[in-house]
């Protein structure tokens, strides 16, 4: 970096107020090319920023070839938006694009978060299995939304929950991620679904 | 049309805890000793001794730039003037978060700025917390 000045910065309507003491975070995942991008800039209340995380072979080849002498460092790309709840606490939501695998090997971008939204495209369905199942081998409380796309095959919602195998309880619900005031409706609908885990003591 | 079918994964049995934070929120920045300059690009090291930081952990600038600021230090400081997030500090000055977490390891413990919101990293949201994202929603 040259020069400090060159720094861009939030515009000024951007600024979070003095008195903003919390932040939370929930991610927006799903396999490429079903919206999660477009969901994340549809809601958020900036233009949606990009940060970055090296990380070497040796980290992410932990299923294959771990300890392998060569490290190659990959960088992974996280793209985030975020809403002003009230004065005192601020929501990050965070899309990952491409390279799923990766996702579970950022430290920290899981943790925390009050849980994720799983988009799907019933045109593929299956590019979403693999990154619900690493969601369910962490614990991390999801629902489903299914990103309506014209040409896509309209199922009823409990053959869903029967072909993507989840319980009863865990929200499907449809959206057009484009789309505000429905990308706000799936955020609610997560939730209602995490605060009914915490009354039933389920949220572990 | 029969959709393609997904098995559903167990949880697995939780990791081993990560090492002991060394910083608690309100002792931050007190007891890190100085770091080498080299470290900020020393991103793929082990995380033991960094603040343990989060994403969306805020950061609010506590002092004017010192003289001896490194041109990352001032912007963060200037950027910095409101509270603002690790992640967005990353976004703008186009660090990895890695590195982002080096500079601010650093800045923590000199004093130049403070961690708002839980340095350390939580398993289980907040009630009130996940209450007033809740309701924050509803009423967009």
């Amino acid at each position: 970096m040259k020069a400090s000045e060159t720094v861009p910065g939030p515009r000024a309507e951007d600024q979070l107020p003095h008195s903003t003491q919390a932040a939370a975070k929930i991610v927006i995942v799903g396999g490429f090319g079903v919206g999660k991008t477009t969901m994340v800039g549809s809601v958020s209340e900036i233009k949606p920023l990009t940060t970055e995380e090296t990380m070497t072979q040796a980290g992410i080849g932990v299923d294959d070839d771990f300890g392998s002498a060569t490290k190659t460092a990959t960088t992974v790309a996280m793209d985030f938006g975020r809403i002003r709840i009230s004065d005192e606490v601020v929501l990050y939501l965070f899309g990952t694009p491409g390279q799923e695998r990766f996702w579970f090997l950022w430290n920290g971008l899981f943790e925390g978060a009050l849980g994720a939204v799983v988009l799907v495209d019933t045109r593929r369905l299956e590019v979403s299995f693999e990154v619900m199942g690493r969601l369910e081998e962490r614990g991390v409380p999801f629902v489903v939304a299914v990103n309506t796309f014209p040409d896509g095959p309209r199922y009823a919602v409990e053959d869903l929950r029967q072909a993507l195998d989840l319980t009863p309880e865990i929200p499907i619900i449809e959206c057009d991620a484009r789309r505000r005031a429905s990308s706000r409706d799936v955020l609610v609908t997560l939730m209602r679904f995490l605060h009914a885990l915490m009354a039933n003591g389920n949220l572990t | 049309m029969t959709p393609p079918q997904r098995q559903r994964r167990r949880p697995e049995p939780p990791p081993p805890p990560p090492p002991s934070p060394r910083q608690q929120p309100a002792a931050a920045g007190q007891e890190e000793e100085p770091k080498k300059p080299e470290r900020l690009y020393t991103i793929t090291g082990t995380d033991g001794d960094r603040a343990q930081l989060d994403l969306v952990t805020l950061i609010v600038a506590r002092a004017d730039p010192p003289s001896s600021a490194t041109p990352e230090e001032t912007a963060v400081l200037r950027l910095c003037a409101g509270p603002l997030s690790v992640a967005e500090l990353s976004a703008y000055l186009r660090l990895p978060f890695s590195a982002m977490t080096v500079l601010l390891t650093d800045m923590l413990a000199a004093g130049t700025v403070h961690a708002r919101a839980p340095i350390v990293r939580q398993t289980l949201p907040d009630r009130s917390l996940l209450e007033a994202v809740m309701h924050g929603l509803e009423r967009l």
